[in-house]
């Protein structure tokens, strides 16, 4: 579904900021895979993910989703077939659109923007009936505007306009980082109901380890802009976070000076 | 001090802020939709006029003028939105780049510096002589109201389609409009035509008004433009929520605006201060928000939860 191949990105080269965030990067992601990343920090993920979403173009290599080669299309062209949900729950929402207003824009995704209504009659009960399956009561508050709700409310509000449209892949980046415990938990519970539900390709980085071992199908970790372990299937499963920072330490050849960088 | 001067001037005042406040729908459009401080407006400010007074001296019907003012004042927002959007240039460089070129385009235009137009001779839609004993259906104060009316209603409709929806997401939060698929350059540049064709467009007026085109009849135009949008907010922020009626809102702020004015020339003000004092009224109610939120805000005790 997703194939990154031999991908490299160097910010600020030349300078004496320069940094090789991917350094020859390949990965190759199946149809319904729920990958979760780890890695410290200036490993590459976020970095990764941009790539893959177009933030910018990189430097070298391709980036094929299902087949089609995306490495020149520019961003909004290749949010057809991506969900992206960001760290900052300020990022993924208008904040003074109201919540239907923000769920049509999304349902409108990779679609031409005419002169129709902006949003229907018959929208806002799907959207009704959509936001009730998160349990957050936001199903009777749909011309509340964004700005008000909750960063997890966001966070949620978020997710869902990213599978709106059914995308080709989904992206997390660290989307639970700047929610409280509670709310995280919550909003990964949503995010593991709505990926298995549609059956989503998805990219999900994350700082806690154990969450990085709970969720997903397949696990990756990141160091200096490329992966340098990546678990599937059983293997997967029998996971501890000791056993974790063990393979780590293997693949890596060094010790793991502060675990704390891994486990946030 | 005579008070009869004053409420004699007071319904020009009124009908040059109706002029003013299609121009400011233009800017709030700029600087509160798409969140961009366009500074093209000044050089717009005159092209409209500029073109439909040349339009108009050359025999061409008063609204095809009108129309093509508006067309040029679309093409100086276009301008603008290429230096921004596809050359990169910073969004209020862009605005200045445009406006100076534009006072050299002005000159062409117009071939000098002022071109009058005879109010006598030409079918004009808007005249300062057509404020007091004139048939009510010719009083500018009715038509210039009607027009603006009529522009706040399609303005209205545009900002609920599925591409107003989509260019007013682009001024809010560009990361999350291009996520979603928006072209957000594209709806920038957009942005940006649709306000240079509206301000074009009270150009046009304002020059039928006044009789003439100067090329320096938009100087200052920016300032004017946030004066009457700052003020709407202020005064009618409060009771108008829905989007029409704070477009509304912004065309009686640019009104009071000119009675304000009007009352302070009847004061017996230096005119020549009067554009500073304009400035300084607008950097007041610029800062307002900004020492609010610094000298006035109470310390907000956090709940149980902590951010993790």
């Amino acid at each position: 579904m997703l194939e990154l191949k031999n991908i490299y990105k160097t910010f600020n080269p030349g300078t004496i900021n320069e940094k090789v965030a991917l350094n020859g990067l390949s990965l190759n992601l199946k149809d319904g895979d729920f990958v979760t990343v780890i890695g410290g920090n200036g490993a590459g993920k976020s970095t990764m993910l941009n790539a893959v979403a177009g933030t910018w173009l990189v430097d070298e290599g391709q980036i094929l989703i299902d087949g089609i080669d995306v490495t020149k299309l520019s961003e909004h062209k290749r949010a057809v077939y991506l969900g992206r949900v960001f760290q900052d729950p300020m990022t993924g929402t208008a904040a003074t659109m109201e919540i239907q207003e923000n769920l049509a824009l999304a349902k409108r995704r990779g679609k031409p923007r005419l002169l129709r209504s902006g949003i229907t009659r018959q929208e806002r009960e799907e959207y009704k009936e959509l936001l009730k399956v998160l349990g957050l009561g936001l199903e009777s508050r749909l011309t509340t505007k964004v700005g008000l709700l909750s960063g997890g409310q966001r966070q949620a509000l978020t997710l869902l306009m990213a599978t709106l449209q059914k995308p080709k892949l989904l992206l997390l980046d660290e989307h639970t980082a700047a929610l409280d415990p509670k709310t995280a938990a919550k909003v990964l519970e949503i995010t593991e109901m709505i990926v298995k539900r549609d059956h989503l390709t998805t990219l999900m980085i994350t700082h806690n380890m154990r969450d990085a071992i709970a969720h997903g199908n397949r696990l990756i970790m990141m160091m200096d802009g490329r992966i340098i372990l990546d678990i599937e299937g059983e293997e997967k499963k029998k996971l501890t976070v000791r056993n974790l920072l063990d393979q780590f330490e293997k693949a890596s050849g060094e010790q793991f000076s502060s675990d704390s960088a891994l486990l946030g | 001090m005579n008070f009869m001067n004053l409420i004699n001037a007071l319904p020009g005042a009124a009908a040059q802020g109706l002029i003013w406040g299609i121009m400011a729908i233009g800017v709030y459009l700029t600087f509160r939709i798409l969140d961009v401080a366009d500074l093209t407006v000044d050089g717009t400010m005159c092209t409209g006029g500029a073109v439909c007074i040349m339009m108009m001296l050359s025999g061409h019907n008063v609204w095809v003028s009108m129309l093509a003012a508006t067309g040029a004042g679309m093409l100086a927002g276009l301008a603008t939105g290429i230096f921004h959007t596809f050359m990169g240039i910073p969004a209020i460089l862009s605005g200045i780049l445009t406006q100076l070129s534009l006072y050299s385009i002005n000159l062409k235009i117009m071939g000098k510096a002022n071109q009058a137009i005879n109010v006598d001779k030409y079918d004009l839609l808007v005249s300062l002589r057509y404020i007091k004993n004139v048939p009510f259906l010719q009083n500018t104060i009715l038509i210039t109201a009607i027009m603006i009316v009529i522009l706040i209603a399609v303005l209205y409709w545009f900002f609920g389609t599925e591409l107003g929806c989509a260019l007013r997401a682009t001024g809010c939060n560009p990361n999350m409009s291009r996520a979603q698929g928006i072209n957000t350059a594209r709806n920038t540049v957009l942005g940006l035509m649709l306000s240079n064709g509206l301000v074009a467009l009270s150009s046009a007026m304002l020059a039928q008004y006044q009789g003439f085109a100067d090329v320096n009849m938009g100087r200052g135009a920016i300032v004017i433009g946030l004066a009457a949008v700052i003020i709407g907010e202020a005064i009618f922020g409060r009771i108008f929520r829905n989007f029409a009626l704070r477009l509304l809102g912004v065309a009686l702020g640019s009104i009071l605006y000119y009675l304000v004015l009007q009352t302070v020339i009847w004061l017996g003000v230096d005119t020549d201060l009067l554009k500073l004092l304009s400035a300084l009224v607008v950097a007041a109610f610029l800062a307002a928000p900004y020492w609010k939120g610094k000298y006035f805000t109470k310390p907000v005790k956090r709940g149980g939860n902590t951010n993790a």
